[in-house]
């Protein structure tokens, strides 16, 4: 690791004012799941680390008017015990897939979904876009966990965000605030991430000076069901292979309204747009989520070694359905 | 044990005198470097620590008040090895995976190779030296030893911390919770059943 200095905030100001510092060559702290772990192997090298957990906003879970606001504190197992979000099941089942209770008492929400990706190019010092003398690495190397959609650009890693599938189904927004010390706004979730274009470019849309302080959640209405599914290669920590976080309105057993969201298949969450709409006015039942499975791998473009997640991203679509229905064998859950 | 530390502190060359050693060799050439980089700590503001200094932070590990002259940078992982001779927490595979590191900070499983020393400041540390007192083990050490939970033992303290702290958490926990639950230790011998078992004969009778 580089010598950094260390900021502590106590307030959003703080934390802001001390990012744009250095040119805004910072980097935020809260969990540190990820970031220690690029800070060791130098792939960033901040010249300071902002911990913001003294900032006492940025803490806890709170209902608003219209939702729900979730810290950028907030610990994977303080939500999993929060009585606001029991309505969201399918945030809940992905925290319940991090069988690990270190990762559960050290990560954040929102840490997740600001984590760099795990491509290994791009951890061994290759940038996110992985060349090497012009060449894509990831083109001519091995791929086997690389993107399967969104992969004709330079970008082919896959987005490591886990939470952003089920939050982006369920149309949260994140509040971003900085550079400016009162500027604030909240992005739809599915226009916070980007794909680089080329190495000096991030994967989400953050500015230096910039951070996440929230994500906030629409109010659940009654008739809303949401469930995830992950595919993990084993059952300790590794991440998934391909998941699918599904946020549908049901009425008289009817879809009325479907949000399909892909993760880990993608330089971005994948929103399956298409499929969504092939729900709407359906019952879900194993014949219509093989349908809806079927269109939302129908365009996939697999590298060289990973046609296996087009089956797997497949698996994981209907499975989600089913589950968010309760109608998924409990076996496979 | 007793006698095993007694040895440790005695003259002659050990691995851990070795290893003493070298770690201040380290210290010093990462000050020069730090020097040569130019971070003043007139360049910094309130609320900042410099860069590339050590300073002295306080810490509570194992209910006593110590202090340590760390960089930033530093782990509260190398912090507890090399500053507190705490040699019980491992480091392995120093990223967030294996679990060897595993302390609990306010009660909490941690992994300390993904701390720094300098963001523990006013939490509670333990590690594994604080489940034994004189000759009485916390039940979860000696189940592992009831239940053969160790083969080469490298991972065991961070597994033992691990147990501990989802007892705490869940006393009453199921074989499928505790899998679930101590998913975040890897074991290369592969004790998991000797693990497994132990965890659910402490939770069976209530997590203590």
């Amino acid at each position: 690791m580089n010598p950094f200095e260390y900021a502590r905030p106590t307030t959003e100001a703080e934390a802001i004012d001390f990012l744009n510092d250095h040119g805004g060559q910072t980097a935020v702290l809260s969990g540190g799941t990820d970031l220690m772990n690029l800070l060791k192997r130098d792939v960033v090298q901040p010249q300071r680390v902002v911990d913001i957990k003294h900032v006492s906003s940025m803490n806890g879970i709170q209902r608003v008017d219209d939702g729900v606001l979730i810290g950028a504190n907030v610990t994977l197992d303080q939500a999993l015990a929060a009585h606001e979000l029991v309505e969201y099941q399918s945030l809940l089942q992905v925290i319940d897939g991090h069988r690990s209770i270190q990762m559960q008492g050290m990560g954040t929400l929102v840490g997740d979904l600001c984590q760099m990706p795990s491509c290994w190019y791009f951890r061994n010092g290759y940038g996110l876009l992985a060349l090497k003398d012009g060449a894509s690495l990831v083109e001519q190397g091995d791929n086997r966990y690389h993107a399967i959609f969104g992969n004709s650009g330079p970008a082919k890693f896959v987005s490591a965000s886990r939470f952003a599938p089920g939050f982006i189904a369920w149309e949260a927004k994140v509040r971003v605030i900085g550079p400016q010390p009162t500027q604030e706004e909240f992005v739809p979730l599915e226009y916070f991430f980007a794909t680089p274009k080329t190495n000096t470019q991030g994967v989400t849309i953050l500015k230096p000076g910039q951070l996440v302080t929230h994500v906030w959640l629409p109010i659940a209405k009654p008739t809303m069901k949401s469930a995830a599914y992950e595919v993990l290669e084993s059952n300790g920590l590794d991440r998934p292979q391909a998941a699918a976080s599904v946020c549908l309105n049901v009425q008289s057993d009817i879809v009325r309204e479907a949000r399909i969201v892909l993760g880990h298949v993608a330089p971005t969450p994948w929103i399956a747009h298409e499929a969504a709409r092939a729900l709407v006015g359906h019952k879900v039942t194993e014949d219509t989520v093989s349908h809806v499975a079927d269109i939302a791998v129908s365009r996939a473009t697999p590298l060289s070694m990973n046609d296996y997640k087009v089956q797997m991203t497949r698996a994981a679509v209907k499975r989600a359905l089913l589950r968010a229905v309760d109608q998924l064998d409990p076996e496979l859950v | 044990m007793h006698d095993h530390e007694e040895e440790s502190r005695g003259p002659g060359f050990n691995r851990r005198d070795f290893l003493r050693g070298s770690g201040a060799a380290v210290a010093a050439t990462a000050l020069v470097n730090g020097a040569h980089e130019g971070l003043a700590a007139q360049d910094v503001k309130k609320g900042v620590v410099a860069a590339g200094k050590a300073q002295d932070i306080k810490l509570k590990v194992n209910g006593k008040e110590v202090t340590a002259k760390v960089e930033n940078r530093v782990t509260l992982l190398d912090v507890l090895r090399d500053d507190l001779q705490l040699t019980g927490c491992k480091e392995v595979c120093d990223t967030t995976n294996c679990g060897a590191c595993t302390v609990m900070i306010d009660g909490k499983a941690v992994y300390a190779c993904s701390r720094l020393a300098i963001e523990c400041e006013g939490k509670d540390i333990k590690t594994v030296e604080s489940l034994r007192n004189g000759d009485t083990v916390d039940p979860v050490i000696t189940g592992f030893c009831k239940h053969d939970a160790m083969q080469c033992g490298f991972c065991t303290p961070g597994f033992v911390v691990a147990t501990r702290a989802f007892l705490n958490q869940k006393p009453n926990a199921s074989l499928e919770e505790i899998r679930k639950g101590l998913g975040g230790n890897i074991c290369r011998c592969g004790t998991y059943a000797g693990i497994t078992a132990c965890a659910m004969e402490i939770a069976q009778k209530g997590g203590a």
